[in-house]
């Protein structure tokens, strides 16, 4: 089954094309990472898969409704946690995710419920009550992936969700990340080729708004001809495609 | 309800936010008790309290405005309001969202403002509730300005914007602090263009009981502008995310 599908998803800026014909599909439950050096399509790829773009031609199907057609559809289904952490600073973690609660329509008690859930799931109890922006880097991440997961979203998209982080924060993160597989579907975006290579199903990697390889990390190497996913990757984006 | 959560957060944010209390409601109210002093000691006509304090209700809104474009600044700057766009959430609900916290917080500085006014000596009325009752639409000028700076400017900019250049602004063309009439010419001329003086003459003329001369067409035309450039930018740099 298809969690996303897009289209020839195209997005043009004057004359400089961000995206270019993108086809992709994504199937349910599965982690798919998006890599390439910067400018290569990434984000603006998510941005219009979330809505926050409009596609210059094409579109994409997220759970078989149209980012075009049926946007607020697609915002009921999907969350993202942005480069950012991208939270509120002077409330507390609680406010946070009882506020995202609020925001997808949960009653009183489902809320209480999802706050349990997220504050089991991320160990947020020692830090509950404190003010978000009082909290380290760490747990900044960490409360901005609950703040995605709270509203129950059937696609993901996490953007560099480990940037800046310490090893042990990142350790911490891939752990969770990897008890969502196979749960909803999740759409990754990172410069950190060990991270892609622990976490993804598969990888797509972009290159001027195009996608120029696609698989598994043994398959991305073994048609590179190399040895590990870095000097694969270095291939690919320099433009060395076999 | 998604609206009112969104407003909530929005309350809170300002209102546990130190610099609210120190600028807000500490400013206007430090600025009352000097002029009220200075005037004790040589007399100045328009520091009397019946007319700095309407005054002062208008200048203190400028914190307000600064308040709101940090807010929406920092907001756009963090993504947090990428995030948000992903949520069902309307265009309208961001904006009332935004807008609606704010009135009573600029509510409640004016009537800090009179309260520390009365301490000083000015005489109780029900003209103090007409004022405080305007101080609502004029707020609204204030706030949208705030919304409007915080969806174009940076966090950096939009400080600067309202917190100096702004502030100066209604300072200068408001007619609190000097009589724009011994200043005259151009200087006047634009003063008589822009907002803040119009605002201040309506909240002195409601203070003072006289009705007949409160002057609300430029201060009404001013809000319908403000508020529709507001929207304008929000939903441009919305759809620009």
């Amino acid at each position: 089954m298809e969690a996303i599908k897009t289209v020839n998803l195209t997005k043009k800026y004057k004359d400089v094309v961000a995206v270019d014909n993108l086809n992709l599909t994504i199937e349910k439950g599965e982690l798919l990472s998006l890599l390439g050096t910067n400018g290569a399509g990434k984000t603006t790829t998510i941005k219009m898969l979330c809505t926050l773009l409009k596609p210059s031609s094409g579109g994409a199907f997220l759970d078989g409704c149209s980012i075009l057609q049926e946007p607020m559809h697609v915002k009921e289904i999907i969350a993202i946690s942005p480069q950012e952490t991208a939270i509120a600073p002077n409330l507390t973690v609680c406010e946070n995710l009882a506020m995202m609660c609020g925001l997808h329509g949960f009653d009183r008690k489902k809320t209480k419920e999802k706050v349990q859930e997220m504050v089991d799931i991320f160990s947020l109890n020692e830090i509950l009550n404190k003010k978000a922006g009082k909290l380290s880097g760490g747990w900044q991440r960490k409360l901005s992936i609950a703040l995605a997961l709270i509203s129950q979203p059937k696609i993901l998209f996490l953007d560099e969700p480990t940037l800046g982080l310490d090893i042990l924060a990142r350790n911490d993160l891939w752990q969770v990340i990897k008890n969502l597989k196979g749960k909803i579907t999740i759409v990754l975006t990172t410069h950190y080729l060990p991270e892609a290579e622990a976490l993804s199903d598969r990888i797509a990697i972009m290159r001027r708004g195009k996608i120029v390889a696609l698989g598994n990390c043994e398959q991305l190497i073994r048609q590179t001809k190399t040895n590990d996913l870095e000097t694969a990757f270095i291939n690919l984006v320099k433009g060395e495609e076999l | 309800m998604k609206m009112l959560i969104f407003a909530q957060r929005v309350s809170k944010e300002i209102l546990r936010d130190p610099l609210t209390l120190v600028f807000g409601i500490g400013f206007p109210v430090a600025l009352l008790l000097l002029l009220s002093a200075i005037q004790a000691n040589i007399p100045v006509e328009m520091f009397e309290i019946e007319k700095i304090t309407p005054g002062m209700t208008v200048f203190g809104l400028t914190f307000i405005s600064l308040f709101a474009a940090v807010l929406v600044a920092k907001d756009r700057e963090t993504a947090f309001l990428q995030r948000l766009y992903t949520t069902p959430l309307r265009a309208v609900d961001f904006i009332v969202g935004y807008g609606l916290p704010f009135v009573p917080i600029a509510l409640a500085q004016s009537v800090v403002c009179y309260l520390v006014a009365l301490i000083l000596g000015l005489p109780f009325g029900k003209n103090i509730f007409i004022a405080l009752l305007l101080i609502i639409p004029v707020s609204i000028f204030f706030i949208f300005f705030g919304i409007l700076c915080g969806s174009i400017f940076s966090v950096k900019q939009a400080s600067g914007i309202c917190g100096a250049l702004f502030t100066n602004l209604t300072a200068w063309l408001s007619g609190i602090w000097f009589d724009l009439n011994l200043v005259g010419g151009a200087f006047q001329k634009v003063a008589d263009c822009l907002p803040f003086i119009h605002a201040v003459e309506m909240e002195k003329a409601a203070l003072n009981g006289n009705f007949s001369a409160v002057d609300d067409c430029w201060v009404f035309a001013y809000i319908i502008l403000i508020v529709v450039l507001a929207i304008i930018c929000f939903l441009k740099q919305m759809k620009s995310n």
